[in-house]
């Protein structure tokens, strides 16, 4: 029987694109470039016009459906292909899963993946791995669309490590050069980290969700609906006083941050910039690195149970943001300047999560892919004109060469300053106008710190696009010696970036705020998305009651005023930077930087304030050291040489003296069974200790004392039966050795004083004052420590 | 009424008759005496496919079970069985075993006739401790299997090979001879119960040991079964053996000969003495745990190829060790899985350092790097292994690890006597397990950057030929598997799971026998594993049964003798 939210072909979408890969990766060798190229842009057009049919047809009827009620709680389209894995009450299931949330991802990825894919025929032209380099675009691409894709976490993950893997190649993919293999190597142990807690934290919701999950163990839907039914769940304290949703969401979220190059994982993403262009514009700015954002998205009803650790992802996120922008202001290279852009824009997209604000992150991740892809692919056009080279040192004045570059770049840059009305203006305004909104419970005036952040983060944004503007466009160029003529790239480079150019200007409409003059269809975004992430969050008020909340709405006057900020802020990073970098670094800049503090902050943010510097000191030395020192010093010597190999030498020089003795010489042999005798001799005429011993016998415990070797049979015995330490009175003193005594009448303890007729010491009178104490626990068997008492009956078996 | 009893027989003779028939070619004929080691095999390989047609999948106990008197006044019999958990380590070992000797055409060039004896042989021994259902069988087999690895190693291995071939030997018989004085000790106890002597495993278990006993034999196998493993830190035989071991024989070891520490665990030693597993399963999972992460970094520290895939495998087996410690369905599954995994992997690593070797005689990394542009396919086909072996999502590796994490993480509640607070808890070692998962990466990429990548600079890596026809077909059924294994693992995880939950099931109403005098088991064991077995597959916790008054179990507290023994006074002179 069909569920009602069935789904057919859903899986197509990304298929296609793995058949690409498969095609082009087992016989791209052999195909010419034109047969490699079409397969792969085909396959991810054929890819991307699927997702859009699939969107407006079978999920906008199902839209209706739902909206009559007859769709069940959630509105989704599921599409089941088998079972993954099952163990046990584990089953996974290998699902797709088509929301409001996936079908805007899947528009986005497949959107931007075509325009990548076909800038990339112009960009690797004269490529060698012209094959590989496709097949692992194509690659990518499926992976990242089963990630966006995946109906429950595992089948997420597999797109997870998928785009892992991609990235990890290509990054590498001119691999002959040393620094960029270990680039890649980077990103992917970087990403591993994130994964291993991801992996944790899924774990961590399975143990808590087993058994209630309806038989879909880590399914989203059966999540969220554990959630919605039974919010003890994931409320209940799990360490110190936070919640299991603290800690599992904290062990997500470092997942996230390890793919979304967050603080303290961001490392790898600048290094990522030695792939390709088009992979950083496709992969580490578009899609893969917003995959973070998308997954605390998708568990944002887990989120929403602790806000602590949502706390813990918008303080991260600002941070982020603001050491990333720094960090952006003094680099020389295109590509690092947009690469630290992507991590601080990564961290606005954090807050927007961190905050609640599920919807308006997403909307910044869809506007800040048009944006961002747009930049790198104009900084591949740039680079292209400058035949490889991407210093801004040697650019300049280039809006003479690449005038249609030149265009696009300057609207892309527009966009991510925030300017009035273009794309960036309305999603960072949303991030920002949610930051400041969220008063979550516990939160104090965290919102207004957060806001604050953003807003000096706003203005450094500004400041380093344009100061990157200005460098390559404007002023007059300054390469002659390295690059002669640099020259306009070819329409399949130029047409992308139009395209792009167009959307990062009127992407913005499909999500305005409330306050604008509006139709209903330009707040279609947030409504469309709110259908999948509802911004409810549970806390404890201060009487320890469980309450739940809303973002609340702000009033209009300070919605216009937050906008108002935001763009005073973005207008004055814009301004400072034309006032430095108008035409090349302005004098300005050179005495600013030449000494005291500003150079100090000049090098600091040229050296990426020298984080890489300290991981190598405090992680990856330490980490080369342990395992050398560990093969060295554990293995090698402790367990080799001392206990394996010691061994095996004990045993030989036993044998070497063995076998000394054993030679044969009679007189030697009988120095041994002289010796030996002589040692029987000592160990048998060895005094032995006296001692008594106990049985039952039927009238009660028979006692006997044995004096041993050592003392005649005839000595002195006297016992302590009450356990008091001192000899009885009523047992005497006698020579008699056997005493028998009721149950009942000792204690645990008896004690035996023994002393020697003959040499034991005596006084005057010829009695013994050297006695010889015995102390025993008696037990019988079946009564242990009961012997004062009556046996309880029944009390042992 | 016993449909392919004649599978386990024939896989386990036909190997017998091909080393046979290769000892009898002349002296020099290489390509015959190859020819028969590579038809035999795969004839096996053939052969072992109709066990898993035979297979009933929803059965727990033996399969094809085979069952002859042999040594009739010991009691010993000639008793082979599989279940879903030998099924798939049975069809591991007849899949590799001509993989690899075709692999080693031109690895072996002296010696070719006793060297193809040699696998054939080997591969008797492991197939038979595998199947055997009989003490002594396995013990003779668990033997066999010694003496043709100490020739392969000691024969044809490298430099230090004499030290590595008797390190190796050494290692083991310590082990296995503790193991054959616990044999001894339950083969005279059940006889002192029954006044049977027998040695059939099946009847074996169902002796009742006392408590103290159990950890002695258990501590006894677990020490054989440990250094097979090999756990940390009885481990330091494999990175030796494995560098001196010729190509064929390193993947033998590494592909099989690991797993049947794991197995005889599992087989042999947790269903003979539960309450001594139940005892130190905490500790080996603490030294599983250790090794798991002290593997992954002294790889990361070899400059050696070979000895780095060699530590990887210690920390690839923590992994199963730490599944079968877990005593959840998903940890043991979990765990064989990885063994399979790894044996497919790690097998894989190994040829793929034997195709680097016979082409520039060095495994040290320095003296490669750059490979990739020499050897485009062979080094695609060996990014697959290495990240099937790192655990990648959609590849065999991942499976594995995942779920004896998983089980691991979910073992908290079965131990019996709740679990001892003193030591860490089952999810703190699960997440320390998983870090496993980082420094896999580590290690592995390092490896594999080292090798591939970088700049083609040394002159003699200039001419290296890409992998030959014989070679793909030796990769490219490997590489499939991974794949297979990675997006389909429920064909086989399905066949496993009637055997684990019996398992399972098995285990805990044993535990729940309580101590006493050696006995067999009581009238309600088959209902308490049926209990057990029931709760383990409707999916609440695999706890134990709730401890039946008469039957307290608690270890530590002052043990009340059994009701029906014989007081004994002690203290008697």
């Amino acid at each position: 029987m069909e569920a009602k939210n069935a789904v057919n072909f859903l899986w197509v979408v990304p298929a296609l694109p793995l058949i690409g890969a498969f095609i082009n990766l087992t016989l791209g060798r052999r195909l010419s470039r034109q047969a490699v190229h079409f397969v792969a842009v085909a396959s991810v057009a054929a890819s991307f016009f699927t997702a859009a049919w699939l969107v407006v047809g079978p999920l906008r009827q199902a839209y209706d459906v739902y909206k009559a009620g007859n769709l069940g709680d959630v509105f989704e389209l599921k599409e089941h292909l088998y079972t993954w894995i099952e163990v046990g009450n584990f089953k996974v299931q290998l699902d797709l899963r088509l929301d409001p949330l996936s079908s805007v991802m899947i528009l986005i990825v497949t959107f931007c993946s075509t325009l990548i894919h076909l800038y990339s025929t112009g960009y690797m032209e004269h490529e060698k791995r012209y094959g590989a380099y496709f097949g692992y675009l194509n690659l990518f691409t499926g992976a990242m669309l089963i990630l966006v894709l995946g109906a429950n976490m595992p089948v997420m993950f597999i797109g997870w490590e998928g785009v892992g893997l991609c990235s990890y190649l290509l990054i590498g993919f001119w691999f002959e050069n040393e620094a960029y293999a270990t680039a890649g190597r980077k990103a992917f142990v970087v990403n591993r980290i994130g994964d291993c807690a991801f992996l944790l934290g899924m774990f961590l919701l399975y143990w808590a969700t087993q058994g209630i999950d309806g038989g879909q163990s880590l399914d989203f839907s059966a999540l969220r609906q554990v959630g919605e039914t039974q919010p003890e769940v994931y409320q209940q304290v799990w360490w110190g006083r936070e919640r299991l949703a603290a800690a599992a969401c904290v062990l997500l979220f470092i997942g996230a941050a390890g793919k979304s190059a967050q603080i303290p994982l961001y490392v790898w993403l600048p290094d990522a910039m030695a792939g390709p262009t088009p992979v950083s514009a496709l992969i580490h700015a578009a899609t893969l690195v917003t995959a973070g954002v998308y997954m605390v998205a998708r568990t944002s009803f887990i989120f929403a149970h602790s806000t602590t650790a949502m706390a813990v992802v918008a303080i991260i996120g600002a941070i982020t943001a603001l050491v990333a922008a720094f960090m952006a202001f003094a680099q020389t290279d295109l590509k690092k300047v947009l690469a630290y852009s992507t991590v601080s824009q990564l961290g606005f997209m954090f807050v927007g999560v961190g905050t609640g604000n599920w919807t308006g992150a997403i909307f910044h991740l869809g506007t800040h892919a048009f944006f961002k892809a747009g930049l790198f692919l104009g900084a591949g056009s740039v680079m292209h004109g400058m035949e490889g080279s991407g210093d801004l040192r040697i650019m300049g004045g280039l809006k003479k060469y690449l005038p249609w570059t030149r265009l696009c770049f300057l609207i892309y840059c527009l966009a991510i300053a925030g300017f009035p009305l273009t794309s960036g203006f309305f999603s960072k305004d949303s991030i920002l106008a949610g930051a400041y909104a969220a008063h979550h419970e516990g939160w104090g005036g965290l919102n207004y710190a957060l806001w604050s952040m953003l807003i000096v983060a706003a203005l450094g944004t500004a400041f380093y696009m344009w100061r990157l503007y200005f460098l390559v466009f404007e002023g007059s160029y300054r390469g002659k010696e390295q690059v002669e003529h640099p020259h306009e790239s070819p329409w399949t480079m130029v047409g992308p970036l139009v395209i792009l150019a167009v959307l990062a200007l009127v992407a913005g409409f499909i999500a305005v705020p409330h306050v604008f003059p509006h139709h209903h269809y330009m707040t279609f975004l947030p409504e469309w998305l709110g259908h999948s992430v509802k911004p409810v969050f549970h806390g404890v008020d201060k009487e320890g009651k469980e309450i739940m909340q809303v973002l609340p709405h702000l009033s209009a006057a300070k919605e216009w005023g937050l906008m108002a900020c935001a763009t005073a802020a973005g207008l004055l990073g814009i301004g400072l930077a034309a006032a430095l970098y108008r035409k090349g670094p302005s004098p300005w800049v050179e005495r600013f930087t030449r000494d005291g503090a500003g150079k100090a902050l000049y090098d600091a943010s040229f050296n990426k304030l020298w984080v890489d510097e300290l991981y190598e000191i405090i992680l990856v030395k330490p980490f080369r050291f342990l395992a050398r020192g560990l093969f060295e010093i554990v293995d090698r010597f402790m367990i080799d040489t001392v206990l394996v190999n010691g061994l095996g030498f004990a045993v030989s020089t036993f044998s070497r003296i063995s076998r000394w003795v054993q030679n044969g010489m009679v007189q030697r042999y009988m120095v041994g069974v002289v010796l030996g005798a002589a040692a029987i001799f000592l160990w048998t005429s060895r005094a032995d200790a006296p001692g008594f011993t106990w049985r039952a016998v039927p009238a009660g415990i028979e006692f006997k004392a044995q004096p041993g070797n050592g003392l005649r049979a005839d000595s002195v015995v006297r016992w302590d039966f009450d356990g008091d330490g001192k000899p009885d009175e009523a047992t005497g003193t006698g020579t008699g050795t056997i005493v028998v005594k009721r149950r009942g009448e000792i204690a645990s303890r008896v004690t035996l004083f023994i002393a020697d007729p003959v040499w034991g010491k005596k006084s005057k009178d010829g009695k013994p004052t050297e006695w010889r104490k015995v102390t025993r626990k008696v037990e019988l068997p079946g009564e242990a420590a009961t012997l004062t008492q009556p046996a309880a009956s029944g009390g042992v078996r | 009424m016993n449909p392919g009893a004649w599978v386990l027989p024939m896989i386990l003779g036909l190997p017998l008759l091909g080393a046979l028939f290769a000892m009898c070619t002349p002296r020099g004929e290489h390509a015959l005496s190859r020819g028969i080691g590579i038809a035999t095999s795969t004839l096996t390989f053939v052969v072992s496919l109709f066990a898993l047609s035979y297979f009933d999948k929803t059965q727990a106990g033996y399969q094809m079970v085979t069952d002859a008197s042999w040594i009739p006044g010991l009691g010993v019999r000639f008793k082979t069985g599989v279940d879903g958990i030998t099924l798939w380590l049975v069809l591991l070992t007849t899949f590799l075993t001509p993989v690899t000797l075709l692999a080693a055409t031109r690895t072996i060039e002296k010696h070719v006739r006793e060297f193809v004896a040699a696998m054939l042989v080997l591969e008797t021994g492991m197939l038979g401790a595998f199947v055997a259902v009989d003490a002594f069988l396995f013990y003779v087999m668990w033997e066999v299997m010694l003496i043709p690895m100490y020739l392969l190693i000691g024969i044809w291995g490298g430099q230090r090979r004499i030290y590595a071939s008797i390190k190796f030997v050494i290692y083991t018989m310590v082990g296995s001879l503790l193991m054959l004085v616990a044999i001894f000790y339950v083969y005279v106890s059940y006889a002192d119960v029954t006044g049977v002597y027998t040695t059939d495993l099946e009847k074996l278990q169902t002796l009742v040991l006392p408590h103290k006993a159990q950890v002695w034999c258990f501590a006894a196998f677990a020490l054989a079964f440990c250094i097979k493993i090999p756990l940390f830190p009885f481990h330091t035989w494999l990175p030796d053996a494995h560098v001196e071991a010729p190509t064929p024989g390193s993947v033998i070891l590494a592909g099989v000969l690991l797993k049947l520490g794991i197995f005889g665990l599992l087989r042999w030693a947790m269903p003979l003495f539960p309450y001594g597993a139940s005892v130190l399963a905490p500790y080996i999972a603490i030294l599983a745990v250790i090794g798991i992460v002290y593997g992954a970094l002294v790889a990361y520290a070899q400059d050696d190829v070979k000895k780095l895939v060699a530590y990887s495998s210690v920390s690839h087996l923590g992994f199963c060790a730490l599944g079968v410690f877990a005593l959840t369905p998903a940890g043991i599954e979990g765990s064989i899985y990885a063994m399979l995994s790894h044996g497919l992997t790690t097998g894989g690593l190994f040829l793929g350092i034997g195709v680097l070797y016979e082409r520039r005689h060095t495994r040290r990394l320095a003296e490669y790097g750059g490979i990739w542009k020499q050897m485009p396919i062979f080094s695609a086909l060996y990014l697959i292994i290495v990240m099937g072996s790192a655990g990648l999502p959609g590849l065999s590796g991942f499976i594995g690890e995942f779920l004896s994490i998983f089980g691991t993480f979910n073992a908290g509640d079965t131990f019996p006597d709740g679990y001892p607070n003193y030591l860490p808890h089952p999810r703190i070692l699960g997440g320390l397990a998983a870090t496993g998962v980082i420094l896999g990466a580590v290690y592995l990429l390092f490896m594999f950057q080292k090798v591939f990548f970088g700049p083609l600079d040394k002159a003699r890596n200039g001419a290296l030929p890409d992998l030959s026809v014989r070679e793909q077909v030796v990769f490219i059924p490997i590489v499939v598997l991974i794949f297979v294994m990675g997006v389909f693992p429920r064909p086989f995880l399905k066949r496993m799971e009637p055997s684990v939950n019996a398992f399972l099931g098995a285990y805990h109403a044993k535990l729940a026998e309580g101590d006493g005098p050696s006995r067999l088991v009581s009238d309600e064991f088959g209902g308490r594993a049926r209990m057990a077995i029931e709760r383990i597959r409707r999916g609440g916790s695999s706890a134990p049964l709730g401890t039946e008054p008469g039957t307290p179990s608690a270890p530590g507290a002052a043990v009340p003798p059994a009701p029906t023994a014989q007081p004994v006074p002690r203290g008697l002179p």
